[in-house]
């Protein structure tokens, strides 16, 4: 006798989401696709080039968002920090600072944003979605202590060049090379360490995590130190390449990050997901959007094609997962009857 | 002979306006494609502004259309600008959200043969080739004065409500206007005070109420501020000098329609944001067509505005301050 619950463990934990992936990743041509279809000024290289430039900071904190959703953690705090890095950034150069210190006070102030974060849900227990919403707040409302409305802008060129050129001899803008290279090290982090392992363990049963011996505050806390540095290096990706270090930089940018992320395949009850879908899932919101501005679509529209994308995402693997469920259940029924 | 002396004078006709077709500038091209890129759509004022852009467009022949972000944030026109890039379209005139943020991106379609237009808020001269100045500080200050003359019959006491004290925008008005007080027709007027509200409603209301009490003889008052001049027009409508103390200033159609229609104010100014509109897509147009470069002093027509000088710096004013009154306020929105 076959007993399909002893066949179950032999399919992947990642069949589900694999089959998504490659979904998210067939989408992404689809989109390029369309977007040509729709514009012969769409699949021009230097359209396409500054179309992925336009996602660089979004995407970059992706990365360290799949890690906290798998084990089913949240920072909406990011984009606050993004700002409030910006704004230190830009207040110590104006100060005098050399650039190299003033980028790594960023990255300390990026650091320690995270870290309190993370204080507060693994000492004091309490939710990451309710601490980062406070902390959305607080950071912003910091960032806006040290520059009020003024922006502040006369950045030297070899470091705007940074935020807003290409990979020399390439249409690559160089901070999406530099996004490449970081997604293939949280690739092979998540996907071929130790350490990586243990994160979907907690993300898929914390209590049975902790009894096998992780030291599950510690990896958490580390997520959130890690987060906090990402939306720092975004910091600066954004106020180079806008050359503009105001108190309001990427406002909102939050929302688009959860929304490639979960597009991509991470659970958002944590446990599974992987990088590749997240990825993809960055580009297939930014081709979307760059394919539908470039025929005027609204900005309205655009934002209600990125809630439907986010919805379907959470909506069509729940769906199919609950097809698959009852096929299955009918086939036990069936097992038993003969 | 009759007939030969006709002959003669059309071929002198004809050589006439040969000459001077000769001297005209090029005419504005047909087709042209143009982008409008407010700071945010679906804001009143920037509708207007862009309404008027397109119709200027539709006069001319250009293909116009207006897009843009629905925040107005720093860095959310970057991707229009691209698109504008990406499209060819022969202008951009845009009203900026941040002088410094768009500027690599404007240079970039600057190379890329799109020419650039600011109005209402402009960039760095480097990031645009024109810029249109709703008005002038001096425009202003004068106008100022001079609607008040003009509600006050030239006699009695006037005073300024300003916003704070140092207000780089509202100081240099306010030069301006004393400026203007000294000439002879103002002999009669006098500046009696010099009030701070500082931009709170509370605080202009009672300074309004402050001046009233202080100075009986008082005829006029100027309250070059959004806030000043409604939180002030609500303190005037209540009292019994209503109709009597002619209050003025800048103001917006929407904020001040109440005070005008029940006969608080009867007349305020600021600019006609679809003339900005008009104006700039008309500068670009002629930008586009090589009738202008950018150049200093160089000159172009502009519809129904008419005639317009390139100032320093690309610079150009559309002019003093536009007057809105009961008989026109109901056909603006913002």
């Amino acid at each position: 006798m076959s007993s399909p619950e002893l066949n179950r463990p032999k399919r992947s934990r990642f069949a589900g989401v694999v089959g998504w992936e490659l979904t998210i990743t067939g989408l992404v041509f689809v989109a390029l696709l369309g977007g040509a279809l729709l514009s012969p000024d769409f699949l021009t290289g230097s359209n396409l080039s500054f179309l992925t430039a336009n996602f660089s900071e979004v995407a970059l904190m992706a990365l360290s968002m799949t890690l906290l959703v798998i084990v089913a953690e949240i920072d909406l705090s990011v984009a606050s920090i993004l700002g409030l890095c910006s704004a230190v950034l830009g207040v110590l150069f104006a100060a005098g600072w050399p650039m190299p210190l003033a980028i790594l006070a960023c990255f300390v102030v990026g650091g320690l944003a995270g870290l309190f974060n993370g204080l507060l849900v693994t000492r004091l227990g309490l939710p990451s979605l309710a601490v980062t919403i406070g902390t959305l707040a607080l950071y912003r409302g910091l960032a806006y202590v040290l520059l009020g409305d003024r922006a502040i802008a006369e950045f030297p060129a070899a470091y705007t060049n940074f935020g807003f050129g290409n990979v020399p001899g390439t249409l690559i803008p160089i901070p999406i090379a530099l996004f490449l290279v970081l997604a293939v090290v949280t690739a092979i982090v998540l996907h071929a360490t130790p350490f990586g392992r243990s994160l979907y363990a907690i993300g898929a049963n914390e209590v049975a995590a902790r009894f096998a011996g992780l030291r599950v505050e510690r990896v958490k806390l580390t997520l959130f130190v890690v987060s906090g540095l990402m939306a720092a290096l975004a910091a600066v990706v954004y106020t180079f390449r806008f050359s503009s270090a105001r108190a309001d930089n990427a406002s909102g940018f939050e929302l688009s990050v959860i929304a490639a992320v979960l597009l991509g395949g991470v659970s958002i009850f944590g446990g599974k997901g992987s990088v590749v879908g997240a990825v993809a899932a960055v580009f297939l919101i930014g081709i979307i959007n760059g394919a539908l501005t470039i025929v005027d679509v609204s900005n309205e529209i655009l934002t209600i094609v990125t809630g439907l994308l986010l919805i379907g995402s959470v909506l069509v693997p729940n769906l199919l997962a609950r097809a698959r469920s009852a096929r299955e259940r009918q086939q036990l029924r069936r097992d038993a009857m003969r | 002979m009759n007939k030969r002396r006709l002959l003669l004078s059309s071929l002198a006709v004809t050589l006439g306006l040969g000459t001077l077709a000769l001297a005209q500038t090029p005419a504005l091209k047909k087709g042209l494609k143009i982008t409008l890129l407010p700071k945010n759509i679906n804001n009143p004022y920037n509708v207007t502004e862009t309404r008027g852009g397109l119709d200027a467009a539709k006069e001319i022949g250009a293909v116009a259309k207006v897009v843009g972000p629905s925040d107005a944030g720093a860095s959310s026109q970057v991707s229009y600008i691209n698109t504008a890039i990406a499209q060819r379209q022969d202008a951009l005139i845009l009203a900026a959200n941040d002088a410094n943020a768009l500027l690599p991106y404007l240079k970039r379609a600057m190379q890329a043969g799109v020419k650039v237009v600011t109005m209402d808020s402009d960039t760095a001269p480097e990031g645009r080739t024109l810029f249109i100045n709703q008005a002038n500080s001096e425009g202003i200050g004068r106008a100022q004065v001079q609607l008040v003359g003009k509600l006050t019959g030239y006699k009695g006491d006037i005073a300024i409500l300003s916003a704070t004290p140092n207000a780089t925008n509202q100081n240099t008005w306010i030069k301006w206007m004393q400026e203007e007080l000294k000439l002879p027709k103002y002999k009669n007027m006098k500046l009696v005070k010099i009030a701070y509200g500082n931009d709170d409603d509370q605080k202009s209301f009672t300074e309004m109420q402050g001046l009233i009490q202080a100075y009986p003889n008082l005829k006029g008052v100027i309250s070059p501020t959004t806030v000043g001049i409604s939180a002030g027009a609500r303190y005037l409508s209540t009292s019994p000098l209503k109709g009597k103390v002619m209050l003025t200033g800048l103001g917006t159609p929407n904020q001040m329609r109440q005070f005008v229609k029940d006969g608080t104010v009867s007349a305020f100014q600021l600019w006609n944001p679809g003339d900005v509109g008009y104006l700039a897509t008309y500068a670009a147009a002629a930008l586009v067509s090589k009738q202008i470069t950018g150049k200093t002093g160089e000159t172009f027509m502009a519809g129904k505005l008419g005639k317009y000088t390139i100032g320093k710096n690309g610079e150009i004013v559309l002019g003093p301050p536009y007057t809105f009154d009961k008989s026109n306020i109901d056909k603006f929105n913002f």
